[in-house]
């Protein structure tokens, strides 16, 4: 029976997903963070650029559709968090959309600001995309300092019903350290991608050899604050919501919520093995190039797990810590259910789309990219 | 209070972002029918000139198209930062087309970019040739949703106000879709793109005339172009047609505005520049009848009796039933819990005077009346380069066909020069569409005062200069960079 209630699980499932795919993709940022540190010479970095550059317009996309959906769905969020944490959304914008313009600029005669420049522009997206995203997704855990009042669109002089409640506009999320934690674990994690996609995707030996290094510190930096989130998940109050919509503190919610859905529970062991796997292998198996294949549907899975305990099992998904009744639950910040109803139809075309990327992918990818082949046909 | 210098700003920044996106999604949306045509030439010819002409314009197609994903991506996420409200009493409509273009069509475009532009040597020529018409398809996909949303924002429908959620729902998904303004609106806006991509073309092509170089390149250019940009133009003609009628019909104060005519009437005459007009002839554009009534900016104010009978509210009485709606639905609000019954007579009152609740945040009369000048002229640069631009390849593909355009370095001058007129008539089109119906965010239902953030003019300020530094940037840079290209030419000489 496809209830009201199911659907906004479902809805939450498939942001969840998209947030997956999109941490995932963040391999074209963790691939960027490296573009001076494992690109010692001009054709190196130009390898790195061409081969994330392949790739980059799937990861934007997919943090288009995440903010579209989120906004199909759970409108409430998108209103409360983007008009009130206005700053940390307006930063994530500025670096993606800096990295958006630098592939097709970087290398063109004419280009103004010079080639180094629009590559440390891709170098910053590299690292403070992932850092943002990861420190504004530590707000779902943490909570952030809103109130939401429907009434007030009766107030015909005064009529906005989320205002943020401090003036740094969601900067603030930085002065607590477990949206930090998060934030680097994510950016570590996109490096960690980055190393083992480019792995895969280019075929040069320096490279190769100076990214399977670059691997040993990402995969330990990933792993420390991997560590202190799942501590904190066990030591910190979380938001727990009940049947009647009241939300009320609980000790451990978020590891609580991790035993009462062993599936999901599964999935982050899951991920963070399939993880390890690809770390193990391409680090110790000589000439192993297929590290990416493990760790892409391990990030996915261990990501939806992450997701899916910040809004199943009665939990607020977006607190507030200025009152927290107001926090946003599925139920209270989704959209109609006709609504949800007709995106969940249009949904059912995602496996079609995911299948003819995946399609396209495997035939523009059948050889990595080498110096050579830069040489002899188009190129960033 | 909601601060007017806030509004101003929000409404600067959102204008600043689409107008920068105007300018480089045309060019994507032109260019692209206009470089597969020449490939589909080359699939079917086998003759390698028409893969190197196709290529270059390929070239010129991706330096232009990342920045128009740049500025996209910004207005999405504006909806949310500087239009919170918005997003929460419009969002169960407005989200879903959004989704829908990410889902649908920017996959599409990404993924068929890639190839068409990597894929030369990795796929067979009819793959590619595919790859090349579907990224062109892709991005004309991804107009239809963002003109489904804009048009639901001009005449909404498909939705019921529910006071329990303080929103309006949608209950009519393919009301949304079929709007006919947004039908409208996509012929209208796409193949406005045709027009720019063609006068693009045509212009540079006859730059490398000028200079005498690559003359069979750009004799090419310029016929694939001028028929492309012909079939575009009479295209945005029947479709600018339908848009006047609909503009009478759902957004009368736009017209008025559009055409500064204070006092309407049967037969109401076009001003074609203030103190030139013709008798009747705005009433044949909007209503296809020369006894057609057409109200004025007074009459829509003071309120008018049409020649059938029908009585028009004035701008104080929408206010006032405006006002009524809220009323009823902070009485609903109230006693919902309380008192079902009278509840329940309060959201019936509430139902009968919704259609007027953005009238309730309304001050002032006055405040119904976009700025006219501003919309007056944009109209007339809209329709005055658009008809100009027609004429103007109508001329370039005859002189072409006589094989006369080479010896003619006037045409080619005007051509070339004519570039920055096919971007004006763009930009002034939006700027009627959107302009002209101010003071409202969605038609009659939320005016922009009661849409914005709550967040400080000092940022959004700051926003805005910051986004004006970006934009202005980029722009430059990629003039800059597409002059280059130019200057190098097709790499190979031909």
């Amino acid at each position: 029976m496809i209830t009201y209630e199911f659907l906004q699980h479902y809805w939450w499932f498939l942001i969840a997903l998209l947030a997956g795919l999109l941490i995932f993709l963040s391999f074209v940022q963790g691939g960027n963070a490296l573009i001076f540190l494992v690109g010692k010479k001009e054709d190196e970095r130009q390898l790195i650029v061409n081969s994330t550059g392949r790739k980059w317009e799937l990861t934007f996309t997919t943090l288009v559709t995440f903010g579209g959906a989120f906004f199909a769905s759970f409108p409430l969020f998108y209103s409360t968090s983007f008009g009130g944490a206005y700053w940390v959304w307006i930063l994530i914008l500025i670096t993606f959309v800096l990295q958006a313009v630098s592939y097709e600029f970087q290398s063109k005669a004419g280009n103004i600001l010079g080639k180094n420049t629009f590559r440390a522009f891709l170098t910053i997206n590299g690292c403070l995309g992932p850092l943002l995203i990861g420190t504004a997704v530590g707000t779902f855990f943490t909570g952030s300092n809103f109130i939401v009042n429907k009434d007030a669109v009766m107030d015909i002089v005064s009529p906005t019903i989320s205002r943020w409640c401090s003036s740094w506009h969601g900067l603030e999320a930085v002065t607590v350290p477990f949206n930090v934690e998060f934030g680097l674990m994510v950016m570590f994690l996109s490096i960690t991608l980055g190393a083992l996609y480019m792995i895969n995707n280019i075929s040069d030996e320096s490279v190769n050899k100076r990214l399977r290094k670059s691997i040993i510190f990402s995969f330990i930096g990933f792993l420390i604050f991997f560590i202190a989130v799942v501590i904190n998940f066990i030591v910190m109050e979380g938001f727990a919501v009940d049947e009647n919509g009241v939300v009320s503190m609980e000790k451990g919610k978020y590891i609580n919520n991790y035993l009462e859905m062993p599936l999901v529970m599964a999935m982050l062991l899951i991920g963070a093995i399939l993880l390890v796997i690809a770390v193990a292998l391409t680090l110790f198996k000589k000439g192993s190039k297929r590290g990416i294949w493990f760790a892409g549907p391990g990030t996915i899975l261990a990501v939806i797990s992450l997701f899916l305990i910040v809004g199943y099992n009665g939990t607020a998904y977006y607190p507030s810590v200025a009152d927290i009744q107001d926090s946003l639950t599925l139920s209270n910040s989704c959209s109609s259910e006709f609504t949800l109803k007709t995106m969940a139809i249009v949904s059912l075309i995602i496996p079609f789309v995911v299948a003819y990327i995946a399609y396209f992918w495997r035939k523009m990818d059948k050889k990595s990219i080498t110096k050579e082949e830069l040489e002899n046909s188009e190129k960033y | 209070m909601v601060d007017s210098a806030l509004i101003g700003w929000s409404r600067a920044q959102f204008a600043l972002t689409a107008g920068y996106h105007w300018l480089f999604v045309p060019l994507t949306l032109g260019l692209a029918v206009i470089m597969a045509t020449m490939e589909s030439i080359y699939v079917y010819t086998k003759d390698e000139f028409w893969k190197r002409t196709a290529k270059f314009w390929m070239k010129i197609f991706a330096i232009n198209f990342a920045v128009g994903i740049a500025t996209g991506i910004i207005l999405e996420f504006e909806f949310g930062t500087n239009w919170s409200n918005y997003s929460w009493f419009v969002g169960d409509i407005f989200g879903a087309p959004l989704a829908i273009e990410g889902i649908l069509a920017f996959f599409m475009e990404a993924t068929f970019f890639a190839v068409m532009f990597f894929g030369w040597d990795k796929v067979s020529k009819k793959f590619h040739l595919a790859a090349t018409w579907m990224t062109g398809i892709g991005a004309a996909i991804s107009a239809i949703w963002i003109l489904i949303a804009n048009s639901w924002m001009q005449h909404p429908v498909g939705m019921e106000f529910n006071p329990d959620t303080v929103r309006h729902e949608m209950v009519d998904f393919w009301a949304l879709v079929l709007n006919p303004v947004a039908i409208t609106k996509f012929f209208h806006s796409v193949f406005s793109g045709w027009m720019t991509g063609a006068i693009f073309v045509i212009g540079i092509s006859c730059w490398y005339l000028l200079k005498k170089r690559e003359t069979r390149f750009a004799l090419a250019s310029i016929k694939v172009a001028a028929i492309v940009g012909i079939i575009g133009t009479f295209a945005v003609m029947f479709s600018g047609d339908k848009s006047g009628v609909h503009a009478a019909e759902y957004q009368p104060m736009k017209l008025a505005a559009a055409e500064g005519l204070e006092v309407g009437g049967q037969r109401a005459p076009f001003s074609i520049v203030p103190g030139v007009e013709i008798p009747g002839m705005l009433s044949i554009l909007a209503t296809h009848d020369i006894d057609g009534y057409v109200p004025g900016i007074n009459d829509l104010i003071g309120g008018y009796r049409d020649p059938d009978g029908a009585r028009h509210p004035s701008a104080e009485e929408k206010m006032e039933r405006g006002r009524y709606a809220i009323e009823a639905f902070r009485e609903y609000r109230e006693l919902k819990d309380v008192d079902p019954d009278s509840a329940a007579v309060a959201r019936a009152e509430l139902e009968e005077n919704v259609e007027f609740f953005g009238y309730g945040y309304i001050d002032d009369p006055e405040e119904l009346i976009p700025p006219v000048p501003i919309v007056y002229w944009a109209f007339r640069v809209m329709v005055g380069f658009g008809s100009f631009l027609l004429l103007l390849m109508i001329v370039v593909l005859w002189a072409q066909w006589k094989k006369r355009l080479e010896g003619m370095k006037w045409l080619q001058w005007v051509s070339l020069l004519s570039i920055p007129l096919v971007y004006m008539a763009g930009q002034a089109g939006w700027i009627v569409a959107e302009v002209g119906r101010q003071p409202w965010a969605i038609e009659g239902l939320l005016p922009v005062k009661a849409a914005v953030s709550s967040v400080s003019v000092q940022s959004v300020q700051t926003t805005f200069f910051l986004f004006v530094a970006i934009f202005t940037l980029f722009l430059a840079i990629e003039i800059r960079i597409m002059i280059k290209a130019i200057k190098e030419g097709p790499k190979t000489e031909i």
